[in-house]
């Protein structure tokens, strides 16, 4: 099992012969991912990294069978590629992108309307299942295998809050990063969705930031609908509000949406929260005794 | 990306959509020029600064000559107006916008965003308009319309009537409101607005004639789509913006300003929040949050070190790379490199995690300079609100 991509997944990369795509393409090799091929437009039937290269990703799933697709194309032209993906029949398509245009979100969004493809991202690290498959940018070698499922809107606090879990000999199963843009692709909940259905999964950390209503809705949807604990973190406590804090998405725009009023509400709700993301780590240990569960 | 005010109601009017007959001028003769081309016989002068809240800061003044226009004029160039928008510091006014003034018959709000939650831009209006469209939101809810619209079939008519109806624009008033946000509409979306403010819209009278006019209009821009909208970014006004936050904005930088004494450097803005959160925690005040972003060459950590160290508050910095897109090797090259250029007296507190983490961390041993290390993010705080204290003491 594990969340949305696994070692039967064949992944292609869209701008596969650009610098980050190549690094990343050859680091998710080395950890196992069943990469199949690439698209960069104009460069069709050559070869990169002892892989075959596509002119459109139609021509790319039509030869490999490839069911994912990481999109390692330039802001500008980001939400073109990701719709390219979908209309050829990815799957799972995953945008690392940080700077795509918001009116080419919402378009996005419209066009995946009756469409079953699964978006991670943009502005988002990526998607790993550790051992299996790694579709982001990740650092591949903090994640080990376990029983725990991450999702995050920031990529460094996700290695962050990996690396604490690592330290305490605690694994993961799944990570997936859904972004720091105000529009996402996946939003907190549908992740909690498949969490709860993975088996695998035993214990949900989940990493929100200033700005928005996703985390709180999450939470709410969680109380009713999890068995499985969540241990959450909101990132913006000292955040002045009305600036953005890096994130497109991280602006506070209302007292509810304040880091400090996010948690007020998910420890209401029963979440177990680390109120310092130094203690990401020890409150996940904190749960797994609580609830009897091993590493 | 913001605007002023008299580039907003330049480019509404490019949209056909009615704003008051006026005109910018940054002299108090010039100001004297506009209200004598315009004509008639009263007149509003207007300070133009990003920052709302002018009209309560004295920024917005009624005159009835063209001798007031000029001395209304000539006393807000070059002052400095504070608002509950501007900090203490308040902001320079650089020039002026002088319009004819209307006879209001009632005030509406109307605003144009992109809701989070439908992922989709939505109308919102409402007929209590000149007041904080917040306050209207927490004491009266139902006298908020909203509208989504579908960015595939764009805003339609049907939809503008019922907004209109909604707030009380009827007969003879309503042809105008659809086309006008029909126009906002168009505008937004060909000019990847974040959001449009217009507040107030009025049902102004001239004569026996009753219609409406945008008498104030904010716009918030896509900075992610400057790359395509060329006629916004010559509206920029780098002199309402932080000179360090545009500075770190040229080097792919981001920087903002914040009035505490321990400078950091992070990368990742959720990293960089939490950084922040955890020096606060441990009792520190950060002195601006800084994210260097992906991909980041020593010369790109130099330039970070400059601009964090232009705030003379700082004394101690903390330095935070959780690489994964990043290299730490590269970040340690950096930060020797701003070292020995920039003569650094405060102490570095670094914490390198990720990629090339080994190489990183070998680089600042064998460099012989007195970088301050931690292993984790928590240490590394403790260590640079301990430095600061004693520092302070």
């Amino acid at each position: 099992m594990s969340v949305f991509v696994n070692k039967e997944s064949k992944v292609i990369f869209q701008g596969f012969t650009g610098e980050h795509a190549s690094f990343h393409a050859q680091d998710a090799i080395s950890i196992g991912t069943n990469v199949v091929g690439g698209v960069t437009p104009g460069k069709g039937g050559t070869t990169h990294l002892g892989l075959p290269v596509f002119d459109t990703v139609a021509e790319a799933v039509a030869a490999t069978g490839a069911d994912v697709s990481g999109v390692f194309v330039p802001p500008p032209f980001n939400a073109d590629a990701l719709m390219e993906a979908i209309d050829a029949g990815i799957k799972v398509a995953v945008t690392i992108a940080d700077g795509i245009p918001i009116h080419d979100m919402v378009r996005l969004q419209r066009y995946r309307l009756g469409r079953d493809a699964i978006l991670i991202g943009p502005n988002s690290p990526g998607i790993i299942t550790p051992g299996e498959c790694k579709v982001g940018i990740m650092p591949s070698h903090i994640y080990k295998k376990g029983n725990i499922g991450i999702v995050s809107r920031s990529g460094t606090l996700n290695y962050e809050a990996t690396e604490q879990m690592s330290a305490l000999g605690i694994g993961i199963s799944t990570s997936v990063g859904i972004g720091g843009d105000p529009i996402n692709g996946t939003d907190f909940v549908t992740v909690l969705k498949a969490f709860e259905s993975d088996l695998e999964t035993e214990i949900v950390v989940m990493i929100g930031e200033i700005g928005g209503p996703q985390e709180v809705a999450a939470a709410r949807w969680a109380q009713k609908n999890m068995s499985k604990p969540i241990v959450g973190f909101v990132a913006g406590v000292s955040a002045p509000p009305g600036r953005r804090m890096g994130h497109a998405g991280a602006i506070i725009s209302s007292e509810s949406d304040t880091a400090s009023a996010k948690m007020d509400t998910m420890e209401a709700l029963g979440l177990y929260v680390a109120r310092n993301p130094a203690h990401i780590g020890q409150t996940v240990l904190q749960a797994m005794r609580e609830h009897g569960i091993k590493a | 990306m913001n605007i002023h005010e008299y580039q907003a109601k330049e480019l509404l009017k490019a949209y056909d959509v009615p704003v008051p007959v006026g005109g910018v001028a940054y002299s108090d003769k010039q100001a004297a020029q506009v209200a004598e081309d315009i004509g008639g016989s009263k007149w509003v002068v207007k300070a133009q600064i990003h920052a709302g809240g002018r009209g309560k800061a004295g920024g917005v003044k009624l005159v009835h000559s063209i001798d007031e226009v000029k001395k209304t004029a000539d006393a807000m160039i070059g002052s400095t107006l504070v608002t509950h928008q501007t900090g203490p510091e308040g902001a320079l006014v650089h020039r002026v916008w002088v319009e004819q003034a209307s006879h209001i018959k009632k005030e509406f709000y109307l605003g144009l965003v992109i809701d989070r939650v439908t992922q989709r831009i939505t109308v919102v209006a409402s007929s209590e308009g000149g007041v904080d469209i917040e306050d209207v939101a927490k004491a009266a809810p139902e006298k908020i319309i909203k509208e989504v619209v579908d960015p595939a079939i764009g805003l339609r008519d049907f939809q503008c009537r019922k907004i209109a109806t909604g707030i009380g624009l009827k007969g003879r008033l309503m042809p105008q409101a659809v086309k006008l946000m029909k126009s906002l509409y168009r505008c937004m979306r060909d000019k990847d607005a974040l959001q449009i403010e217009i507040n107030p819209l009025a049902i102004v009278s001239i004569g026996e004639e009753e219609k409406l006019l945008i008498l104030d209009a904010k716009f918030n821009f896509d900075d992610n789509a400057l790359y395509r909208q060329r006629v916004i970014t010559d509206m920029r006004d780098l002199a309402e913006e932080d000179p360090k936050e545009v500075e770190a904005s040229g080097h792919g930088l981001n920087y903002i300003a914040l009035d505490g004494n321990i400078g950091c450097i992070v990368n990742g803005a959720g990293l960089a929040m939490a950084s922040l959160d955890a020096i606060t925690l441990h009792g520190g005040r950060p002195a601006n949050f800084l994210d260097v972003g992906g991909g980041a060459s020593p010369e790109k950590v130099t330039n970070a070190c400059r601009i964090v160290l232009q705030d003379s508050n700082v004394k101690a910095i903390l330095v935070n790379i959780f690489a994964g897109i990043n290299r730490c090797d590269w970040i340690a090259l950096g930060l020797i490199q701003a070292c020995k250029h920039l003569q650094i007296k405060v102490p570095l507190v670094v914490r390198l995690a990720g990629t090339n983490v080994e190489e990183g961390r070998k680089i600042l041993a064998e460099s012989g300079l007195a970088f301050i290390t931690a292993e984790n993010l928590d240490t590394a705080a403790a260590k640079a609100v301990a430095i600061v204290k004693e520092t302070v003491l």
